[in-house]
């Protein structure tokens, strides 16, 4: 999708995955069978983790970039 | 073994109609072999060319599509259910020879279901295009090889004809790049502890797979301002309506599904599921939401971050779905997601 | 204490009154057996016991994991005393579907070249759980049932002079003998439903990873809880027989000095994946290693395991060996792995997990056949109406077993 010129932000958990095969605006998430959530938290602390993952992407399709960049989630 | 009916495909220099000047003759064919064609022949007295056509250089250059019909058609006109075989060349080092023999050999294989072989110098640029879908004997870089190439399609035509596996390291093909199974002699433990001890010793050893380089792309130039922008969502997380009405396999994905997000806030265990084999489905079925961020999604379009969420999500299953597929799906999915005006992606994977 | 193993060969396993084992021939009591299940497994309702024999026109689908009957007979300690093990036979658990990952076992045919488990008789256990169980404690349910039925099954030679005694210990080599110092690094999933794999009756979420002797490990320590791609899961027969152990141990004092294992586990956050490569290459460190084995459980996610750890060891001056399968598309054409590093250059292929093979029908059936459509590895359209399937290498059990158990491989075409 990057390569037909859409900007594209990975959400995922395993970074060095996302790296090899290429993506270029990564956002780490918080684990595989749940990357945008956590079941140990509250229904309302996991939308805000869900809530900052995707601000975090959003960010990331904003940003010019030269290659692959990981994009930290900031703290709570 | 009967005698093997082999149609042979040759340009217009090494079927004997002239040099460069001839190089926009379109096909014709001849009964029985030319040029090359002789010399094979009685290499191997048990191939009977029945055939022979030709083509100029440049007539297959300029307009491949139509020009390998044409080819293909004279082929079925005249050979019809008689033929084994398709040979072509050896083109050697030539360009537009090689990429005709490439072409023709592919459209033999496809449409006639035959099998077929070129003979190209390693460094020629159709092995590259043609190499995962034809058999290609190594040759020499110019006319200078055209015993040993015949010599060796003469070899690998047997084994195709008798339907044996072509190993690349002994019968002098050009790799294919394709990974095929065998069993070894020995298990894979065994193998392993023999490689490194090998490896401890400093001796030398072959890995039974090379690291692939995977392919990069020159990222996309970002979006300044996404509250007038449309943005969609896409999964490799196996997030679909409940049912699984496209049927996507829980693993090795044939495809990919498009499903809307019309009038919906949130993805719930009741509408939507996920159909991805490869992790603990629990977490993603009691709230589909921590794979595909829908509520977020319309929280933020809601206020203004982004301009609109797509109506539509794309969704497939990662799991053990090959790189090349997975290619596949992130190209049409790209026109698709163009073409209903979105202008950037986020993308979930589990 | 070194683990003594007092084996006993099975020629012939039958059903019958009175469970009982004389000159090789396993007798099963069925109703004994089922009621010993079911008070052992509260939230087992059936179980159907059959038997699957080699060369027989036999499928098991839906495999959940296949268990080698032993029994501990003297020792409380783990690889310690001695452990009755009945061998060329195991106990296989099968039933209605509870992830994606449960497999297929051949008994003929071409699927049974591909799966270790077509070569011996197979005491098959058709499970049914109560209605509605939750998939977390169906597993469980189900593993729980198939340790309990290989253990009734292995009392039989408790009091039975073995055919033949081996004694597992991991003796101190001197040092002067200069050999290699070989270690094993020895991951197992641990990601939930399915995924999980127990260590000493533990999760292995916790206490991994850990520096272990090969006689710990050979004595039930490690058991599946475990649904990955059928191809690449480890069953617990598996880890019973684990083939790098088996092999390390052949040559250790004569050709290398085998080290220790270390077990570590393959989660599912990314940093608790760096968290236990770095622990487990520190341990191997500590053992001391020249070179290291890596082995492996899955794929996709796993691969980034595994390339953390030869990366990390290489990185200390340790050459590896990897063991992993592929996932090159059907036609062989794709990249094989998800992740991968150049410090990898040492690879054992255990085949191309995506290779499609045609099977033929077959006259017996265990568990839900049309199941199959379900299964990684399956499509919608693998199972036709005449018994016929088309499926890929991935959903029979254990053919491209990540730990070096059989002799497939892929070459370059």
């Amino acid at each position: 999708m990057e390569r037909a010129g859409l900007p594209t932000a990975h959400i995922c958990s395993i970074i060095p995955i996302s790296k090899t095969v290429g993506a270029n605006r990564i956002v780490p998430s918080v684990a595989i069978p749940h990357p945008l959530g956590d079941p140990a938290k509250t229904p309302e602390q996991e939308k805000a983790i869900r809530r900052r993952l995707v601000e975090t992407a959003l960010k990331a399709l904003e940003t010019d970039i030269s290659e692959q960049q990981v994009f930290e989630v900031g703290p709570d | 073994m009967a005698k093997v009916h082999v149609v042979h495909y040759l340009n217009q220099f090494f079927g004997g109609l002239g040099g460069e000047e001839k190089a926009d003759l379109g096909p014709q064919w001849f009964d029985g072999p030319k040029g090359p064609g002789q010399l094979l022949q009685t290499l191997a007295p048990d191939i009977e060319i029945v055939g022979t056509v030709t083509a100029g250089d440049n007539y297959m250059a300029e307009n491949t599509d139509a020009a390998v019909d044409e080819v293909v058609g004279l082929i079925e006109k005249n050979a019809g259910a008689e033929i084994d075989l398709l040979l072509a060349g050896p083109a050697f080092n030539a360009g537009r020879y090689g990429m005709a023999c490439g072409a023709v050999c592919q459209a033999v294989q496809e449409r006639l279901e035959k099998p077929a072989i070129t003979a190209l110098y390693p460094e020629n640029p159709a092995v590259d295009i043609y190499r995962k879908a034809v058999t290609i004997v190594r040759a020499g870089s110019d006319v200078m090889g055209m015993r040993d190439a015949v010599g060796g399609m003469v070899a690998v035509a047997k084994k195709l004809v008798e339907e044996q596996a072509i190993d690349p390291a002994t019968d002098g093909t050009i790799s294919r790049g394709l990974r095929q199974n065998t069993f070894a002699e020995s298990t894979g433990a065994q193998r392993a502890i023999d490689m490194l001890m090998r490896k401890l010793r400093g001796d030398a050893f072959e890995t039974e797979y090379a690291m692939p380089v995977f392919s990069r792309v020159p990222p996309a130039p970002p979006v300044k301002d996404l509250s007038s922008a449309t943005v969609a969502l896409v999964t490799s997380g196996g997030i679909v309506p409940r049912g699984n009405p496209d049927r996507i396999e829980s693993a090795s994905a044939s495809k990919y599904g498009e499903y809307s997000l019309k009038g919906l806030e949130r993805l719930t265990p009741e509408s939507h599921q996920t159909v991805h084999g490869g992790y603990d489905p629990t977490y993603a079925n009691q709230d589909p939401n921590r794979v595909l961020p829908l509520d977020v999604m319309r929280d933020l379009e809601r206020e203004g971050r982004i301009g609109r969420l797509a109506d539509t999500y794309f969704a497939t299953v990662g799991n053990a779905t090959s790189v090349e597929r997975a290619e596949q799906f992130g190209r049409e999915i790209a026109g698709k997601l163009i073409n209903f005006g979105a202008l950037a992606v986020i993308l979930t994977s589990t | 204490m070194p683990l003594v193993l007092h084996k006993h060969a099975v020629a012939e396993v039958g059903i019958g009154t009175g469970s009982g084992f004389q000159q090789g021939r396993l007798t099963i009591d069925r109703e004994a057996l089922v009621s010993y299940v079911r008070s052992q497994v509260s939230r087992v309702t059936d179980v159907r016991v059959g038997i699957a024999r080699p060369g027989e026109a036999t499928r098991i689908v839906c495999v959940k994991d296949v268990i080698q009957p032993r029994v501990k007979k003297e020792g409380a300690e783990a690889g310690d005393g001695i452990l009755c093990v009945l061998e060329n036979v195991a106990v296989v658990t099968c039933g209605p579907i509870v992830g994606f990952q449960e497999g297929i076992i051949d008994m003929s045919g071409p699927g049974a070249e591909h799966t270790p488990f077509s070569q011996f008789p197979l005491i098959v256990l058709e499970i049914d759980v109560v209605e509605g169980l939750d998939p977390h404690l169906h597993e469980e349910a189900v593993r729980e049932a198939g340790l309990a039925a290989a253990g009734f099954v292995a009392e039989v030679c408790r009091d039975t002079e073995p055919d033949e005694i081996e004694m597992v210990a991991l003796t101190e080599i001197s040092t002067e003998a200069d050999l290699p110092r070989i270690a094993y690094v020895y991951p197992v999933l641990c990601q939930g439903l399915l995924h999980d794999t127990y260590v000493f009756g533990r999760n292995a979420k916790e206490g991994l990873p850990i520096t272990v002797a090969p006689e710990v490990v050979m004595d039930n320590g490690v058991v599946s809880g475990n649904c990955v791609s059928a191809c690449d899961k480890n069953t617990t027969y598996h880890h019973q027989n684990n083939p790098v152990i088996a092999e390390l141990l052949r040559g250790h004092g004569s050709r290398w000095n085998f080290v220790g294992i270390v077990l570590t586990p393959a989660p599912t956050r990314l940093a608790e994946k760096e968290n236990a490569a770095k622990a487990a290459i520190e341990q191997v460190v500590q053992l001391k290693a020249e070179g290291a084995i890596v082995s492996k459980e899955g794929f996709g996610n796993p691969d980034a395991d595994m390339m953390m750890i030869v990366r990390g060891l290489e990185q200390a001056g340790i050459r590896t060996v990897g063991l992993t399968d592929e996932f090159a598309g059907t036609d062989g054409g794709s990249q094989s792995l998800a992740d991968t590093t150049p410090e990898a250059d040492a690879i054992v292929s255990t085949g191309n997990a995506n290779e499609r093979i045609e099977l033929p029908a077959m006259k017996t059936i265990f568990g839900p056949l049309p199941d199959v459509t379900r299964l990684a590895g399956g499509y919608p359209h693998s199972l036709r109406d005449d018994g016929t399937m088309e499926v890929e290498l991935q959903a029979i059990i254990g053919s491209t077993n990540e730990l070096g158990f059989g002799r497939l491989t892929c070459r370059e075409v």
